[in-house]
């Protein structure tokens, strides 16, 4: 069932901060803002018990908008408070935003200890290949070859995947989609939050103005269109050889898998401290 | 046989620091392995669980202060203790805990530096960088012990300024005082004063995240506790959120520095000795308070009119004890395991009031009460 836009604009928009936002227009950032919001409207989960952490860049302005216990760090670093809040109250959701370069370079430490720790935190990277809100430098995921900033005679570095260093360092629940995939991205992200364990959703998102408008393609609605066709679902990429998949990105659910959380070994730890208690 | 009130324990200053944050209500640390403050994580990821606490181990000392502001901001007493390479890496989170107001504490077990300098001798090293480290104009609550004991009860002090001022609180140790041994008393603990910050009063509607009190202070409310509200790193209005106001900026800047440094006595806290008819002095603060209390004592002993002060609180630097002091003795005398980094705020107070004289290692070696000895009878 649809869900009305205003309904969700009056439940989780703060009516006591100042719009507009600070994304161009076309930013792929609303449509994610959107998804998140659709997705924990249709879990019922109460505002209070909701902490919303980001880093910096554009993703990090996004908890600032949203009517929730809302936590703007450090650059590369929502992880790492993420962490302290979820273990600290372990009985809220913690969801943390991040951009490319935020949760891949400069905190790519903590992106990749939090999958293998395997707290039960939610974390959603909007992938734009670029740092946006500096000016359009290169980033850990900027394509061989593109142009950026800092790469005007085209980029000789490799970009990484962030979902399949989620899966290689341990996370429970990885997944991926684009901004077009708006409906794909409703689920994954319910799905994440829903998840006991570290559960990551890449979102393919567009930067028509630093990425796209140097690299030739396009506006924000030439971006979405490519990412369409670029996309393939998890089961049809099973079913593609590599050669095929070249150039392609797969979208869907990577890895679903159940995993000791850390938050509940540490009730273990607990008793086994209060046992001894008595000889400390 | 009835209980001892008081029980008595041979400590290092490291273990002395985690009774006294488990004292204080320290309920959860976050930190990385470096020597020579290894000891407090090793003690708390065994005593917290058992007091339903929780310690992690984290990948880097820049997740360990991210950590624990995170769990502070949950409503739980958080800390970190490290060395200063680890130090170093703090910095930039300290001034997330500064200019958001969250209170927690970061203990730093100095050690010789720069860089990996000297990892297992004891140094002072990094006592400005402890006050201007992360960018920024801010002020901030700098403490030093001495001793044991010292380790005990200032981090509980140190708890408590974080909690009542809404503050994160550096607590300066140094490799002599962690690693020496001491038979302490610790006090019960109904004897001892436990600071809990100011909740909010108001319903959810009506509270002002960072309106400060008559002190400059704002109740803080638990992430779940139905106080929805914004918490960033940049400069922000009352409310939380960001602000580029010239008004409200400044406004921001003066009331986070006057909460600090209006000179509330329970922040400025120095020790006297023998200072009513003293004609010099000694200022000191760490472990090398203690060298320089046993060579006032020999010199007291001898005939020789000393004193010494021993500086609990490094910044805001305790001025209105030390300025009167300077005033009225001819020299004094500031010896520290750096090049001077306590004395440049000594001159700054002193303004030519008296003869400043400095005594300074930074050979990795402990400046021993001899030492002191020689140069106070050369004052």
């Amino acid at each position: 069932m649809p869900i009305p836009a205003q309904a969700l604009r009056h439940k989780y928009l703060r009516h006591n901060k100042k719009f507009p936002h600070v994304w161009c227009p076309g930013c792929g950032n609303g449509i994610v803002m959107g998804a998140l919001l659709r997705a924990i409207y249709r879990l019922d989960i109460d505002q209070d018990d909701i902490v919303l952490a980001s880093g910096i860049g554009c993703s990090g302005r996004m908890p600032t908008y949203l009517d929730f216990n809302t936590l703007h760090t450090t650059h590369g670093r929502a992880l790492t408070f993420a962490t302290g809040v979820k273990l600290a109250r372990p009985e809220l959701n913690v969801v943390a935003i991040m951009g490319d370069g935020d949760a891949t370079a400069i905190g790519g430490n903590h992106f990749i200890h939090a999958a293998r720790r395997n707290l039960n935190l939610t974390a959603i990277i909007i992938n734009n290949s670029i740092y946006g809100m500096t000016g359009g430098q290169y980033s850990p995921t900027t394509p061989f070859g593109s142009k950026s900033t800092t790469s005007v005679y085209g980029h000789i570095e490799h970009a990484f995947s962030i979902a399949e260093l989620a899966v290689t360092a341990g996370a429970s629940f990885v997944s991926r989609a684009t901004v077009y995939h708006a409906d794909l991205l409703d689920r994954l992200i319910e799905q994440a939050i829903e998840k006991r364990g570290f559960a990551v959703v890449e979102v393919i998102s567009n930067c028509h103005v630093q990425y796209g408008r140097r690299n030739k393609l396009g506006g924000a609605v030439d971006m979405l269109k490519r990412f369409k066709e670029q996309s393939v679902t998890v089961s049809r990429a099973a079913k593609m050889s590599p050669e095929e998949l070249e150039g392609k990105t797969t979208i869907g659910v990577l890895v679903d898998r159940d995993l000791p959380i850390s938050t509940e070994e540490y009730k273990k730890v607990r008793q086994k401290a209060s046992t001894l208690k008595e000889k400390l | 046989m009835s209980e001892p009130t008081k029980q008595r324990h041979l400590l290092q200053g490291n273990e002395a620091i985690v009774e006294g944050a488990l004292t204080a209500g320290c309920r959860f640390f976050a930190g990385y392995p470096i020597t020579p403050a290894s000891e407090i994580a090793e003690q708390l990821s065994i005593k917290l669980p058992a007091v339903n606490g929780t310690f992690i181990q984290m990948e880097d000392e820049i997740a360990s202060i991210g950590a624990i502001i995170g769990a502070s901001l949950a409503g739980v007493k958080s800390m970190t203790a490290t060395s200063g390479p680890g130090f170093s890496l703090m910095q930039e989170n300290l001034g997330f805990a500064c200019v958001a107001e969250v209170p927690c504490v970061i203990v730093n077990v100095m050690r010789g530096g720069p860089s990996t300098g000297l990892p297992t001798s004891p140094a002072q090293g990094d006592v400005q960088m402890a006050r201007w480290g992360t960018h920024g104009d801010h002020s901030i609550v700098v403490l030093a012990v001495s001793t044991v004991m010292d380790s005990f009860t200032i981090t509980v002090k140190a708890f408590n300024i974080a909690e009542k001022y809404r503050v994160p609180v550096i607590l300066l140790s140094d490799e002599v005082v962690a690693h020496t041994r001491e038979c302490v008393e610790l006090p019960d603990t109904s004897e001892i004063k436990v600071v809990d910050r100011i909740r909010p009063s108001v319903p959810p509607d009506w509270y002002k995240p960072y309106e400060g009190d008559a002190r400059g202070v704002a109740p803080m409310a638990a992430f779940g506790d139905g106080y929805r509200h914004h918490v960033t790193g940049l400069i922000h209005d009352i409310m939380g959120f960001p602000t580029q106001k010239p008004g409200e900026v400044e406004e921001f800047h003066l009331r986070q520095t006057k909460k600090i440094t209006r000179g509330f006595p329970d922040i400025q806290m120095t020790k006297g000795y023998f200072l009513d008819d003293a004609e010099t002095f000694v200022i000191a603060y760490g472990a090398v308070a203690r060298s320089a209390l046993r060579a006032v004592q020999d010199a007291r002993e001898a005939g020789i009119k000393v004193g010494l002060l021993q500086l609990i609180t490094l910044f805001p630097f305790p001025r209105r004890t030390v300025a009167p002091l300077l005033g009225q003795c001819r020299s004094v005398l500031i010896p520290e395991m750096n090049l001077g980094q306590m004395s440049r705020e000594i001159q700054r107070v002193n303004q030519g009031s008296c003869n400043v004289v400095k005594y300074n290692r930074i050979d990795g070696k402990f400046i021993t009460p001899r030492e002191i000895y020689g140069q106070l009878i050369k004052l």
